[in-house]
């Protein structure tokens, strides 16, 4: 069943035709995704043909949807555009926007995501400066490899592309449900919690993984929600203990300010809900490992 | 980026908050002739991006112009807060201040949403307001799309039970700090305090602006407000070179990409550091998903260049691209280096991980280069690194 994104999604690419939006377009259609179109007003009616799958390129996202019945669109446009393509998608209701671009200004991502809230919630929106997701065997959308790791009864849920990637990795004999990199801005459309819930829900996850990193309080906000609403095992990773105040650590969101936002404070908060927290990816993995073999 | 209070000063001027006249220095002399022209007298102003330089010694009035100067050059070069005062403002004296009061906007990252925090108990710091007297600290949502709009300010001031005498006057300051907050892409537009003079009046006395970098590609006047003298040079050096990297304290030099990875790997390296005399991380550098050889040679050309840095521990996972390419990337910048006259000669720890693994640590073994050591697990190289960098000391 997996989360957020199954074998049935109808998956269209926004930024398709651009350098980036081609290469993942490829990657994405190599790992079964069903890419049903891509959105660029200025070659709107034209087909892009790639590796001998022609896809249809249309003016907008409703006409998109129209047409292909599509449910899920996958970001790649710069920043200086990112927010009326988002806002064009919210306008479409389309039920899931994947916003990978990295670099969006802050003032862009709150005016979408309280947009989003304004029109009901229709659109889903994972990021921005995300991976994606993936439901490992069924579909991707988004840049994360396909070919990691096989479907499988683990969730994971990492702010972070590289260690969401290093953890499949870690675990790739066992499998995933589905993956999601929620993003490492402050402002993201889906959270830890939203992640949590779902994974919670579905029948086809045993077992969750959470990767935070400092910045903000998502991390505590999951151990209270976890404490709360979670029967299911979960295992954390943290990044960023050694990381100086004040410092914005490659994501825009990854700075400790004061005292808030440490790293010792969110693994503090996971381990008093009862979540097992890793020191290093591998020890996390292997904590994972001990409570499936039970 | 947080900014000096002059340049604060100068963005509220900009959109029409009410401030004080003021000129910014950096040599003790030049305080003279702005005193002169302000009326004979000034308030001499540390700039320093650090709280408490009022108690620090940093802000002293000066009744005549010579008196200006030679407050000017005791505040010139004073630390505070391990903070060295390089520039100081020469303002305008307020006149009689009557009630000192608190307003700001900012990013509300719990909340996903921009935040109102406003006061009547300003001139303090205003967390230890809100956690004494939560009462006393208004904080209002506010929505992205709407932003604050007379009716809204109005709202804030009742909120903050603002005295009626001065109500519409500090609404109509808080629409134009909002106005700042949204034309320059800040993530705090704060003022503290904003004084109610004796003549009825509100005026921003002294405050913070912290700009966001994403925005950067849209706000091109920012780039001169950053303060580069401050800056660490390995980072300006970085910077020129378009990477993300961070200098830190430690002596073992990090590469990786991906953010959340090499983060991760300042930790196991400082964790595997304790068995090896406390070595620690000696910066972050995240070279992005690509790893070209350009970019690898132009990242261990910085970290190599750190004096402090005695073992390097490049951290790859292949993820889209594999491992092979990273591999040759590693090869191509230590030819790149050695032709350039900058051959390598501190130890390298490489671990490579994910997409053709096999592959990249074949090209790596065939290599064969003297300094650079392959360990094929991150938890085992960064003991390796830390290892190498200990025994260097």
């Amino acid at each position: 069943m997996a989360i957020f994104l199954n074998k049935d999604s109808k998956v269209i690419v926004q930024g398709m035709t651009g350098a980036t939006g081609m290469k993942h377009t490829k990657l994405m259609l190599g790992d079964g995704t069903n890419i049903v179109g891509g959105v660029n007003p200025r070659k709107a009616g034209t087909k892009v043909d790639i590796d001998g799958t022609e896809i249809p390129v249309f003016g907008t996202v409703a006409e998109a949807m129209e047409k292909t019945g599509a449910n899920v669109s996958v970001l790649f446009v710069p920043p200086a555009f990112a927010k009326a393509a988002v806002v064009e998608a919210i306008d479409a209701e389309i039920p899931l926007a994947v916003v990978i671009t990295e670099g969006i200004a802050v003032h862009d991502s709150a005016a979408f995501y309280a947009y989003a809230v304004e029109k009901g919630g229709k659109t889903r929106i994972i990021g921005p400066n995300c991976p994606g997701l993936i439901t490992p065997g069924q579909s991707n959308a988004g840049i994360i490899p396909g070919d990691i790791t096989k479907p499988g009864r683990i969730g994971l849920v990492s702010k972070s592309g590289t260690l969401t990637y290093q953890m499949m990795y870690e675990l790739r004999d066992i499998g995933f449900s589905s993956a999601v990199g929620i993003g490492g801005d402050p402002v993201i459309g889906t959270t830890h919690i939203d992640a949590l819930a779902a994974f919670e829900a579905d029948p086809d996850t045993d077992l969750i993984v959470m990767i935070g990193e400092i910045g903000g309080d998502a991390e505590e906000r999951a151990a209270d929600f976890i404490k709360e609403n979670v029967t299911k095992p979960v295992v954390g990773y943290v990044a960023g203990f050694t990381a100086p105040e004040g410092k914005t650590m490659g994501h825009a969101g990854a700075i400790v300010s004061g005292s808030s936002g440490t790293a010792a404070a969110k693994k503090e908060a996971l381990e008093a809900a009862g979540v097992k927290v890793g020191k290093t990816p591998t020890e996390t993995a292997k904590l994972a490992r001990a409570i499936l073999a039970g | 980026m947080d900014l000096f209070e002059y340049q604060a000063r100068d963005l509220f001027a900009k959109h029409g908050v009410p401030v004080l006249a003021g000129e910014v220095i950096d040599t003790p002399e030049a305080a003279r002739e702005i005193t002169e022209r302000l009326g004979g007298k000034s308030v001499v102003k540390a700039q320093v991006k650090v709280g408490g330089r009022g108690k620090a010694g940093g802000v002293k009035l000066a009744a005549t112009p010579d008196e200006a100067v030679a407050r000017a050059t005791d505040i010139l070069g004073m630390d505070i807060k391990g903070h060295t005062v390089h520039k100081v403002m020469i303002a305008e004296t307020a006149p009689e201040i009557a009630e000192e009061y608190y307003v700001s906007f900012l990013l509300d990252r719990t909340n996903r949403t921009f935040l109102s925090i406003a006061s009547v108990e300003g001139g303090v710091d205003i967390e230890e307001v809100a956690a004494t007297r939560p009462e006393a600290v208004a904080k209002t949502p506010i929505d992205a799309n709407k932003g604050v709009t007379p009716e809204k300010a109005q709202e804030i001031v009742k909120a903050a039970k603002f005295p009626a005498e001065v109500a519409d006057k500090v609404a109509a300051v808080l629409v134009t700090l909002w106005e700042t907050f949204v034309k320059e892409d800040a993530l705090l537009v704060e003022v503290n305090p904003l004084a109610k003079v004796a003549s009825g009046d509100v005026i921003a006395l002294d405050g913070k602006v912290s700009l966001d970098a994403n925005a950067d590609f849209r706000q091109p006047e920012h780039e001169a407000l950053e303060d580069k003298d401050a800056a660490n040079p390995l980072e300006a050096a970085a910077k020129a070179k378009g990477l993300n990297y961070v200098k830190l304290d430690g002596e073992v030099g990090i590469i990786g990409n991906g953010a959340g990875l090499v983060m991760s790997t300042l930790d196991v390296v400082a964790y595997a550091g304790e068995d090896h005399g406390g070595v620690k991380p000696a910066n972050f550098l995240d070279i992005g998903g690509g790893a070209s050889a350009e970019v690898m040679a132009n990242g261990l050309e910085i970290i190599l260049g750190d004096p402090d840095v005695k073992s390097v521990f490049v951290n790859v996972f292949g993820g889209i691209t594999a491992c092979d390419e990273v591999a040759n990337g590693i090869v191509q910048a230590l030819e790149l280096l050695k032709s350039k006259g900058e051959e390598v000669t501190k130890p390298l720890v490489v671990r490579l991980d994910g997409n053709n693994a096999e592959l990249g640590r074949k090209i790596l073994s065939d290599a064969n280069h003297p300094l650079v050591q392959r360990v094929d697990t991150m938890d085992g190289a960064a003991d390796k690194a830390a290892e190498l960098a200990a025994a260097a000391k």
